[in-house]
């Protein structure tokens, strides 16, 4: 069964169509990176998976309809949306008090470990942690469930590079396993492209790439061509094309690579290279949703 | 799960979701405690200055007994009110101040659902409230008591007389069958708070007066008179009214165990209907939170 199962998935905010059919299967263990520009429906894609929006079309999360069930379903499901929403007047030593109350699964233990290891003293209200400290707290008490599926969404906005590395290295070295799913929306593709075994690109409701990352290493190639090669390299085809340096980078789907190093240099994109290709011109977007 | 087990954590979850209520809004027990120690010290500045003479002849007139015992009732009284007030704000900022701070979307990261959330929060007012104001009001009634108590010895008058006038467990007692009472029949109105807090951006309390002020406007200046306002007012005044004078007019005020009548009390149409509505308002209110994010 799949964690989650999403068929023809809309959202229409008044005018705005947040999510426009959009079709998603993730397998359990996956690690899977939803990316898209601001306003692609990336919020609305992992609100609706957490039951916080209702919306159209099919939606299955571990087998439970998220809207309906929501209360049922975060037995099994964690996430942190957004940041710093941890209740500003609580006490650290409140927050694990009272999830260990209110969760079965919730290990107090495992939690008090995770906290040891940082500076973060249990009788300081949240109000007065840094915002760093304030996502540690929060990712200690996540990483203390066994959850079958953790949503992330921009885990990480605004929060320095040091404690953004931590927060990747803590969900790696701690978390992952085979029978957890990690579903995760950012804007820093480039930080957690060693991290994935899925993307998602999300664009303007929809989905406009979804593959393993296995599939994106075998699929997309990218050529550097000098202008008298830049003719034979259109006729087969660039999903992509942009000038640098006096050079034409082309991005190719599904071609043959022994073909292509005839016309250039070859090397394979990063994530953030397929991102800029397959959705940096795309024309003007809506205001973000 | 099995079906115990279930149950069993269910009723945890609530326990918790209480008590993480009274975490965050303090003033829940605060305020009721803080009003009863002022009366204690008011009753204890009262009680030091009174005058051997004065004592006396409250003493000797039958007539003047209500004398001894206005402070218990006053301190009782406004433990009471305080106790209502606190319930009023709370109930205006429980699902509101959740999406003011965004720590909505950390409680509803949790395996609480929203029927949970809203019942337990409307149990704050109806059910704790009533439990956190009856303790307050006997060890209150209690102190103020045992120190005039030991006024009087040191005047060398004798206490047992103060026992016999102020009669302390029928105080207790008339409490004790007219807290429920009052929950209950406020339920329309804490539901009624809770349901604009929900619904409402910011400033539940306009909203929530906002209809009550409109229709009383229309009325006084359609009609000339204003039936609305006489149902509010009977409604309001009715918590006190109802169980402590007699048929609920408040004209012949209780005075003895034997003017309680719990059944005709509980049994007012009046009483259900309004508990009836506070279901229906709550029913709203959770559909509401089920769809709410931060602001």
């Amino acid at each position: 069964m799949a964690v989650v199962e999403a068929r023809n998935l809309r959202k229409t905010y008044r005018k705005t169509q947040a999510l426009d059919g959009v079709d998603l299967s993730i397998g359990e263990g996956r690690i899977v990176g939803l990316l898209g520009p601001n306003g692609a429906g990336k919020s609305t894609a992992l609100q609706a998976i957490l039951g916080l929006v209702s919306h159209e079309g099919e939606l299955r999360v571990l087998g439970r309809d998220p809207w309906r069930e929501r209360g049922e379903l975060m037995h099994e499901v964690c996430f942190i949306a957004d940041v710093a929403v941890l209740p500003r007047w609580m006490r650290v030593s409140q927050t694990l008090d009272y999830m260990a109350g209110v969760h079965p699964r919730f290990d107090r233990a495992r939690a008090e470990g995770f906290l040891a290891r940082t500076t973060i003293r249990s009788d300081s209200r949240i109000r007065e942690l840094s915002k760093g400290m304030v996502t540690q707290l929060h990712l200690a008490l996540v990483m203390a469930v066994d959850a079958r599926l953790l949503v992330l969404d921009e885990p990480t906005l605004g929060l320095d590079l040091l404690y953004r590395k931590q927060f990747f290295d803590a969900l790696l070295s701690d978390y992952v396993d085979h029978s957890r799913t990690i579903l995760l929306s950012t804007h820093d593709v480039h930080e957690i492209q060693h991290v994935l075994t899925d993307v998602i690109f999300l664009d303007r409701g929809r989905v406009a790439l979804s593959a393993s990352m296995e599939d994106i290493e075998a699929r997309f190639v990218e050529v550097l061509t000098t202008d008298d090669r830049l003719a034979a390299a259109r006729v087969l085809k660039p999903v992509a094309e942009r000038r640098m340096f006096g050079r034409t980078s082309l991005l190719f789907d599904g071609e043959d690579r022994g073909r292509l190093a005839a016309l250039g240099e070859v090397r394979s994109p990063s994530l953030a290279d397929l991102f800029i290709a397959l959705l940096g011109e795309t024309g003007p977007r809506e205001a973000a949703a | 799960m099995s079906g115990a087990r279930f149950s069993k954590q269910v009723f945890r979850t609530f326990l918790w979701q209480v008590r993480r209520e009274l975490w965050e809004h303090r003033a829940l027990w605060i305020a009721p405690l803080a009003v009863a120690a002022f009366a204690t010290i008011v009753h204890l500045g009262t009680s030091l200055t009174a005058s051997d003479a004065g004592r006396a002849a409250v003493l000797a007139d039958p007539a003047r007994a209500r004398e001894l015992v206005i402070h218990y009732h006053a301190m009782t009284g406004a433990t009471v009110i305080a106790g209502l007030l606190v319930g009023v704000l709370y109930s205006l900022d429980a699902l509101q101040g959740e999406r003011r701070d965004r720590s909505i979307l950390f409680w509803k990261s949790l395996p609480v659902s929203d029927r949970m959330t809203v019942l337990s929060k409307a149990a704050v007012p109806l059910v704790v409230g009533p439990l956190i104001v009856f303790p307050i009001v006997v060890v209150a009634s209690l102190a103020m008591m045992g120190l005039q108590s030991l006024i009087w010895t040191l005047d060398g008058a004798d206490p047992r007389e103060l026992w016999v006038r102020v009669n302390l467990p029928f105080l207790w007692t008339a409490l004790l069958y007219g807290l429920p009472f009052m929950a209950l029949w406020n339920a329309p109105l804490y539901a009624w708070m809770l349901l604009m807090s929900a619904w409402s951006r910011r400033m539940a309390f306009l909203w929530a007066a906002a209809p009550f002020a409109a229709v009383l406007m229309v009325e006084h200046l359609a009609l000339h008179h204003t039936p609305s306002h006489w149902m509010l007012e009977r409604r309001i005044a009715g918590g006190v009214l109802q169980p402590y004078s007699a048929d609920g007019q408040g004209v012949v005020w209780i005075e003895r165990l034997s003017d309680l009548d719990p059944l005709r009390l509980y049994s007012l149409p009046g009483l259900w209907a309004g508990v009836l509505l506070a279901a229906g308002l709550l029913w709203a209110a959770i559909r509401i939170r089920r769809a709410r994010t931060p602001n």
